[in-house]
Protein backbone atom coordinates (compact mmCIF):
# COMPACT_ATOMS: atom_id res chain seq x y z
CA UNK A 1 0.00 0.00 0.00
CA UNK A 2 2.68 2.46 1.01
CA UNK A 3 4.50 1.65 -2.18
CA UNK A 4 1.55 2.57 -4.39
CA UNK A 5 0.93 5.67 -2.28
CA UNK A 6 4.53 6.74 -2.87
CA UNK A 7 4.15 6.07 -6.57
CA UNK A 8 1.02 8.13 -6.65
CA UNK A 9 2.74 10.97 -4.82
CA UNK A 10 5.64 10.83 -7.23
CA UNK A 11 3.27 10.92 -10.19
CA UNK A 12 1.24 13.80 -8.83
CA UNK A 13 4.48 15.62 -8.07
CA UNK A 14 5.51 15.20 -11.68
CA UNK A 15 2.11 16.47 -12.80
CA UNK A 16 2.44 19.55 -10.62
CA UNK A 17 5.91 20.17 -12.02
CA UNK A 18 4.54 19.92 -15.56
CA UNK A 19 1.70 22.30 -14.79
CA UNK A 20 3.94 24.84 -13.15
CA UNK A 21 6.28 25.25 -16.12
CA UNK A 22 5.92 28.97 -16.68
CA UNK A 23 4.15 29.98 -19.89
CA UNK A 24 5.79 32.70 -21.93
CA UNK A 25 3.26 35.29 -20.77
CA UNK A 26 5.51 38.23 -21.46
CA UNK A 27 8.22 38.26 -24.09
CA UNK A 28 11.52 39.84 -23.26
CA UNK A 29 13.67 42.22 -25.30
CA UNK A 30 15.90 39.15 -25.83
CA UNK A 31 12.97 37.23 -27.37
CA UNK A 32 12.31 40.22 -29.62
CA UNK A 33 15.95 40.33 -30.70
CA UNK A 34 15.81 36.61 -31.48
CA UNK A 35 12.59 36.94 -33.50
CA UNK A 36 14.01 39.88 -35.45
CA UNK A 37 17.24 37.99 -36.11
CA UNK A 38 15.11 35.20 -37.57
CA UNK A 39 13.15 37.66 -39.70
CA UNK A 40 16.04 39.77 -41.00
CA UNK A 41 19.17 37.68 -40.52
CA UNK A 42 22.38 39.65 -40.51
CA UNK A 43 21.04 42.51 -42.64
CA UNK A 44 21.61 45.93 -41.05
CA UNK A 45 18.54 47.89 -39.92
CA UNK A 46 18.88 51.65 -40.15
CA UNK A 47 16.92 54.20 -38.15
CA UNK A 48 14.84 56.65 -40.15
CA UNK A 49 12.38 57.01 -43.05
CA UNK A 50 9.56 55.54 -40.94
CA UNK A 51 7.12 57.34 -38.70
CA UNK A 52 5.48 55.19 -36.02
CA UNK A 53 2.67 56.86 -34.13
CA UNK A 54 1.07 55.47 -30.98
CA UNK A 55 -0.51 57.41 -28.11
CA UNK A 56 2.09 58.33 -25.46
CA UNK A 57 -0.49 57.25 -22.89
CA UNK A 58 -2.84 54.40 -23.81
CA UNK A 59 -5.73 54.03 -21.40
CA UNK A 60 -6.81 50.62 -22.67
CA UNK A 61 -4.22 48.07 -23.72
CA UNK A 62 -6.91 46.00 -25.44
CA UNK A 63 -7.15 48.49 -28.28
CA UNK A 64 -4.40 50.99 -29.05
CA UNK A 65 -4.42 53.00 -32.28
CA UNK A 66 -1.24 52.56 -34.29
CA UNK A 67 -0.16 54.37 -37.46
CA UNK A 68 2.92 53.66 -39.57
CA UNK A 69 4.07 55.56 -42.60
CA UNK A 70 7.23 55.36 -44.65
CA UNK A 71 8.82 58.11 -46.71
CA UNK A 72 8.75 56.42 -50.13
CA UNK A 73 7.68 57.39 -53.69
CA UNK A 74 5.94 53.97 -53.99
CA UNK A 75 6.93 53.48 -57.62
CA UNK A 76 7.65 50.19 -59.37
CA UNK A 77 11.39 50.78 -58.87
CA UNK A 78 11.33 52.19 -55.37
CA UNK A 79 8.62 51.11 -52.95
CA UNK A 80 7.99 49.62 -49.54
CA UNK A 81 7.38 45.89 -49.73
CA UNK A 82 6.64 45.10 -46.12
CA UNK A 83 6.17 46.70 -42.73
CA UNK A 84 6.47 44.58 -39.58
CA UNK A 85 5.27 45.85 -36.20
CA UNK A 86 7.02 44.54 -33.09
CA UNK A 87 6.28 44.74 -29.36
CA UNK A 88 9.03 43.87 -26.90
CA UNK A 89 6.77 42.91 -23.99
CA UNK A 90 3.79 41.17 -25.59
CA UNK A 91 3.51 37.36 -25.35
CA UNK A 92 4.37 37.27 -29.05
CA UNK A 93 6.84 39.89 -30.27
CA UNK A 94 5.35 40.17 -33.79
CA UNK A 95 2.04 42.03 -33.89
CA UNK A 96 1.40 42.19 -37.61
CA UNK A 97 3.04 42.12 -41.00
CA UNK A 98 1.75 44.44 -43.74
CA UNK A 99 2.52 43.87 -47.43
CA UNK A 100 2.45 46.86 -49.73
CA UNK A 101 2.83 47.29 -53.48
CA UNK A 102 3.42 50.06 -56.02
CA UNK A 103 -0.39 50.21 -56.30
CA UNK A 104 -0.46 51.36 -52.67
CA UNK A 105 0.58 54.84 -53.79
CA UNK A 106 1.42 55.78 -50.22
CA UNK A 107 3.11 53.69 -47.54
CA UNK A 108 0.62 54.48 -44.78
CA UNK A 109 -1.05 51.85 -42.62
CA UNK A 110 -3.23 52.14 -39.55
CA UNK A 111 -4.62 49.47 -37.22
CA UNK A 112 -5.47 48.80 -33.57
CA UNK A 113 -3.28 46.59 -31.42
CA UNK A 114 -3.12 44.94 -28.00
CA UNK A 115 -0.43 45.85 -25.50
CA UNK A 116 0.36 43.66 -22.49
CA UNK A 117 2.43 46.34 -20.78
CA UNK A 118 4.00 49.77 -21.11
CA UNK A 119 6.78 49.29 -23.62
CA UNK A 120 8.69 50.34 -26.70
CA UNK A 121 7.12 49.44 -30.05
CA UNK A 122 9.04 49.29 -33.27
CA UNK A 123 8.22 49.09 -36.96
CA UNK A 124 10.65 47.71 -39.54
CA UNK A 125 10.13 48.41 -43.24
CA UNK A 126 11.62 46.31 -46.04
CA UNK A 127 12.15 48.38 -49.18
CA UNK A 128 12.27 47.10 -52.75
CA UNK A 129 16.05 47.71 -52.81
CA UNK A 130 16.39 45.29 -49.88
CA UNK A 131 17.26 47.89 -47.24
CA UNK A 132 15.65 47.78 -43.81
CA UNK A 133 14.48 50.81 -41.85
CA UNK A 134 13.23 51.09 -38.30
CA UNK A 135 11.31 53.48 -36.09
CA UNK A 136 10.45 53.11 -32.41
CA UNK A 137 7.89 54.66 -30.12
CA UNK A 138 7.19 54.36 -26.44
CA UNK A 139 3.76 54.05 -24.91
CA UNK A 140 2.53 53.85 -21.34
CA UNK A 141 -0.43 51.49 -20.85
CA UNK A 142 -2.80 52.19 -17.95
CA UNK A 143 -5.00 49.09 -18.31
CA UNK A 144 -2.82 46.33 -19.72
CA UNK A 145 -4.27 43.64 -21.95
CA UNK A 146 -2.35 41.16 -19.76
CA UNK A 147 -4.68 41.57 -16.78
CA UNK A 148 -6.58 38.52 -17.99
CA UNK A 149 -3.65 36.70 -19.58
CA UNK A 150 -2.75 33.28 -18.18
CA UNK A 151 0.47 33.52 -16.21
CA UNK B 1 -18.27 27.93 -42.30
CA UNK B 2 -20.01 26.60 -39.19
CA UNK B 3 -17.19 27.46 -36.78
CA UNK B 4 -16.42 30.85 -38.34
CA UNK B 5 -16.59 33.85 -36.04
CA UNK B 6 -16.86 36.57 -38.68
CA UNK B 7 -19.39 39.29 -37.92
CA UNK B 8 -20.46 42.51 -39.51
CA UNK B 9 -18.08 44.10 -42.01
CA UNK B 10 -17.57 47.78 -42.69
CA UNK B 11 -15.54 48.97 -45.65
CA UNK B 12 -15.00 52.62 -46.58
CA UNK B 13 -13.66 53.30 -50.07
CA UNK B 14 -13.49 57.08 -50.62
CA UNK B 15 -14.29 58.20 -54.16
CA UNK B 16 -11.06 59.32 -55.87
CA UNK B 17 -11.23 62.90 -57.16
CA UNK B 18 -9.15 62.11 -60.21
CA UNK B 19 -7.12 59.32 -61.76
CA UNK B 20 -3.91 58.78 -59.80
CA UNK B 21 -5.31 60.12 -56.53
CA UNK B 22 -4.24 58.17 -53.44
CA UNK B 23 -7.16 57.11 -51.27
CA UNK B 24 -7.12 55.55 -47.80
CA UNK B 25 -9.31 52.44 -47.61
CA UNK B 26 -10.63 51.55 -44.16
CA UNK B 27 -11.86 48.06 -43.24
CA UNK B 28 -13.30 46.59 -40.06
CA UNK B 29 -14.67 43.12 -39.41
CA UNK B 30 -16.34 41.95 -36.21
CA UNK B 31 -14.30 39.07 -34.79
CA UNK B 32 -13.17 38.19 -31.22
CA UNK B 33 -9.47 37.70 -32.18
CA UNK B 34 -9.21 35.42 -29.14
CA UNK B 35 -5.50 35.53 -28.41
CA UNK B 36 -5.05 32.11 -26.77
CA UNK B 37 -3.40 33.84 -23.80
CA UNK B 38 -6.60 34.42 -21.84
CA UNK B 39 -8.45 32.31 -19.28
CA UNK B 40 -12.18 32.06 -18.69
CA UNK B 41 -13.79 32.51 -15.25
CA UNK B 42 -12.91 28.91 -14.33
CA UNK B 43 -9.26 29.32 -15.20
CA UNK B 44 -9.51 27.32 -18.41
CA UNK B 45 -7.41 28.61 -21.27
CA UNK B 46 -9.56 30.05 -24.05
CA UNK B 47 -8.32 28.54 -27.32
CA UNK B 48 -6.83 30.83 -29.89
CA UNK B 49 -9.30 31.91 -32.55
CA UNK B 50 -7.93 34.62 -34.79
CA UNK B 51 -8.09 35.95 -38.31
CA UNK B 52 -4.66 35.23 -39.77
CA UNK B 53 -4.86 36.86 -43.17
CA UNK B 54 -6.38 39.90 -44.84
CA UNK B 55 -6.01 40.73 -48.54
CA UNK B 56 -7.20 43.40 -50.90
CA UNK B 57 -7.04 42.98 -54.68
CA UNK B 58 -8.00 45.35 -57.51
CA UNK B 59 -9.43 42.91 -60.07
CA UNK B 60 -6.56 40.39 -60.31
CA UNK B 61 -3.78 42.64 -58.97
CA UNK B 62 -2.80 42.40 -55.31
CA UNK B 63 -2.98 45.79 -53.57
CA UNK B 64 -2.37 45.03 -49.94
CA UNK B 65 -1.95 42.06 -47.59
CA UNK B 66 -1.65 41.60 -43.87
CA UNK B 67 -0.61 38.70 -41.61
CA UNK B 68 -2.47 39.21 -38.36
CA UNK B 69 -1.18 37.95 -35.01
CA UNK B 70 -2.96 37.78 -31.62
CA UNK B 71 -1.50 41.25 -30.95
CA UNK B 72 -4.09 42.76 -33.31
CA UNK B 73 -7.10 44.00 -31.33
CA UNK B 74 -10.55 42.39 -31.51
CA UNK B 75 -12.68 43.46 -34.46
CA UNK B 76 -9.62 44.08 -36.61
CA UNK B 77 -9.45 47.53 -38.16
CA UNK B 78 -7.04 47.91 -41.05
CA UNK B 79 -6.47 51.05 -43.07
CA UNK B 80 -4.21 51.17 -46.11
CA UNK B 81 -3.66 53.29 -49.21
CA UNK B 82 -4.44 52.75 -52.87
CA UNK B 83 -3.38 54.80 -55.90
CA UNK B 84 -6.60 54.87 -57.90
CA UNK B 85 -5.46 54.81 -61.51
CA UNK B 86 -8.26 52.81 -63.06
CA UNK B 87 -11.75 51.71 -62.26
CA UNK B 88 -12.33 48.13 -61.24
CA UNK B 89 -13.61 45.82 -58.58
CA UNK B 90 -11.94 45.73 -55.19
CA UNK B 91 -11.92 42.27 -53.62
CA UNK B 92 -11.50 41.95 -49.86
CA UNK B 93 -10.68 38.65 -48.13
CA UNK B 94 -10.39 37.67 -44.48
CA UNK B 95 -9.22 34.14 -43.59
CA UNK B 96 -9.23 32.71 -40.06
CA UNK B 97 -6.87 30.10 -38.61
CA UNK B 98 -9.35 27.32 -39.46
CA UNK B 99 -9.37 28.26 -43.13
CA UNK B 100 -12.81 29.89 -43.10
CA UNK B 101 -12.99 32.85 -45.45
CA UNK B 102 -15.13 35.94 -45.71
CA UNK B 103 -15.14 37.89 -48.96
CA UNK B 104 -16.50 41.28 -49.95
CA UNK B 105 -16.47 43.35 -53.12
CA UNK B 106 -16.67 47.08 -53.71
CA UNK B 107 -16.63 49.09 -56.91
CA UNK B 108 -13.84 51.54 -57.50
CA UNK B 109 -14.94 54.26 -59.92
CA UNK B 110 -12.12 56.48 -61.13
CA UNK B 111 -13.17 59.67 -63.01
CA UNK B 112 -12.04 60.15 -66.60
Amino acid sequence: MSHSRRQWLRMSGAAVTLLSIPLPAIATPAALAQAQAQAYGERPIRDGRITLTVPALAENGHSVALAVSVDSPMTERDHVQRIDVWAEKNPLPLIGRFELSPLSGSAAVRTRIRLADSQTLSAVATLSDGTLWRASAQTIVTLAACTDFLI
Amino acid sequence: MSNASFGRVRIAVPAPEMAGAVIQIRTLIAHPMESGFRADARGQRLPRNIIERFECWLDDTPVFGCDLQPGIAANPFIEFALRAERSGTLHFLWRDQHGNEHREQRNLAVPG
